[in-house]
């Protein structure tokens, strides 16, 4: 590789990158001027300038913190139930074939059923607390975790099964040693489609029942009127999700086993 | 003998029910008896789960009440502008980003992770922008609906054989005959895929917006019988609502000939 070809190349990865983060903030430049001059209302759309300057606010007076980390604990009680029963589920289902072949589609179905359109009969019966929050992300999550959990299982390559027949495995044996880390992978990247639809849910099921953590946090700043605290408010989600989204992706790379 | 044998075994007549149906006969049996059971225990508050016969009841008032097809009308006029103005939206940027790889690299990453944030968070924004009507439930639908079909039509250029867009250039064909001709045809089931689940967000985009402030649709009837604790009239809507969205899903599927895939 000659010494020319290398600045060429990161000229060639980081451009798009820059020409990327450049446009978004020329954008909000380009906002920040039309807002200011009043083609746009501020009554409908803050300053840029405004709204990153709620930011300190959402710190020390609305409790952004406390309420970030009181989502981030519904959603690993909804994460601690869905890999608990939705691998439960599914080993069960993969281990008994006429269960697998009766349900699957139906667990198929669920999984494009609209689950957060019931959260007004999750707080009759769970009461408007966060529990109706957490079964709402849970009941909404299991599907991924479910198919995911069989299709690992049923995935496992047959000379891996063999080699623990041939040392005369028991069934849990089988189980714990060859077929659970052999699928282990293909659960996690359930777990991580189940844990993306539970904090959607989560988050969804605060605003909209307005209470809990983050999403509570927007509806109260929206009935307030607190124009540039609202739209700072769904910056700092849209931040935590883009963060939690990037660390599972992660975490799934550092489990798949290199092709 | 044996010859005999296998004759007798294939004339045999099959089963009338195969095992898998009777299971799912059985599931739903005991479902139903555990739900009947419940509903006459008195260990829940009464109506959280009313009785199979009463939800039967609530269903049919629903069904044969004209209210309840003004309502649906209402919503299903909004998810379709909503899916028509996201989806069109989305296969254009798609398209875009599918065709140059340094807009790709540069705006992409963005949209992927912007994808599957909650999108109900920004109904306050679509309130301020469009105001309480039908128009901030369409543009939180559209929304919503925007960021699969993006995704799947960018992802779906990408995977076109080359062969097809040379075979175009070859013609020099105009990029409007490379997107009709070449483009859309050859990545059918990407955009297909895309706007079935470009159609289920932009369902509980504008379903959910409709239960947090709305006068009209389905999604205001379900908030509106759980504020009288109506439970027969909601879960009757909610099984409605269910039946369609699937039956909506299944049918842009087949519609789209996704069901002819051949699995490899």
């Amino acid at each position: 590789m000659t010494a020319a070809a290398l600045p060429r190349r990161a000229s060639e990865t980081y451009l798009p990158q820059l020409v990327g983060l450049g446009s978004l903030v020329i954008s909000l430049l380009i906002a920040e001027v039309i807002i200011r001059i009043g083609w746009i209302s501020q009554y409908i759309v803050p300053p840029p300038s405004e709204i990153a300057g709620s930011f300190v606010r959402l710190f020390l007076e609305e409790h952004i913190v406390y309420r970030f980390f009181y989502t981030s604990g519904e959603c690993l009680i909804a994460g601690v139930m869905i890999t608990f029963f939705g691998i439960g589920i599914g080993v069960l289902m993969q281990r008994f074939k006429l269960l697998q072949q009766a349900c699957e589609t139906w667990v198929a179905a669920l999984a494009s059923a609209p689950f957060v359109l019931m959260y007004p009969l999750f707080m009759v019966i769970f009461g408007r607390n966060a529990w109706t929050i957490i079964m709402m992300g849970f009941v909404s999550a299991l599907p991924p975790v479910i198919l995911k959990t069989i299709e690992g299982i049923s995935g496992t390559r047959k000379v891996l099964v063999n080699v623990g027949r041939s040392f005369n495995l028991t069934g849990t044996q089988q189980f714990w040693k060859i077929l659970f880390p052999a699928a282990l992978p293909t659960i996690f990247v359930g777990i991580r489609l189940g844990l993306i639809f539970a904090l959607i849910n989560i988050v969804g099921t605060e605003f909209l029942i307005n209470f809990g953590g983050l999403g509570q946090l927007i509806e109260d700043l929206a009935e307030r009127y607190d124009l540039a605290g609202t739209y700072a408010a769904i910056c700092f989600v849209i931040l935590v999700s883009v963060l939690f989204f990037m660390a599972l992706e992660k975490a799934e790379r550092w489990l798949r086993p290199v092709d | 003998m044996a010859e005999t044998g296998r004759l007798i075994r294939a004339a045999a007549p099959a089963p009338l029910l195969s095992p898998v149906t009777l299971l799912r006969v059985a599931i739903i049996l005991v479902l139903l008896a555990v739900w009947e059971f419940l509903a006459h225990s008195g260990w829940l508050y009464r109506d959280v789960v009313p009785s199979l016969l009463t939800i039967g009841h609530a269903l049919y008032g629903l069904l044969s009440s004209s209210g309840y097809y003004f309502n649906l009308g209402v919503t299903a006029g909004e998810i379709g502008l909503a899916l028509t103005i996201g989806g069109l939206s989305g296969l254009a940027v798609g398209l875009l980003l599918g065709v140059s790889p340094f807009l790709s690299k540069a705006y992409e990453p963005y949209l992927y992770y912007l994808g599957p944030t909650p999108k109900i968070i920004f109904f306050p924004i679509m309130i301020m922008w469009f105001g309480l009507g039908v128009e901030s439930k369409i543009a939180l639908g559209a929304l919503s609906c925007f960021f699969p079909v993006v995704l799947s039509v960018a992802a779906g250029m990408r995977q076109i054989d080359r062969v097809l867009i040379r075979v175009g250039q070859s013609f020099r064909a105009s990029p409007w005959q490379m997107i009709v001709k070449i483009y859309l045809p050859a990545m059918r089931h990407p955009v297909i895929n895309g706007i079935r689940l470009g159609l289920g967000f932009a369902l509980i985009g504008t379903l959910l917006a409709e239960t947090k402030l709305s006068n009209k649709g389905i999604g205001f009837l379900i908030i509106q019988a759980y504020s009288v604790f109506d439970m027969p009239r909601m879960y009757a809507m909610l099984i409605v609502l269910f039946v369609l969205a699937i039956g909506a899903n299944a049918l842009v599927g087949r519609l789209g000939g996704l069901h002819s895939i051949k699995r490899t």
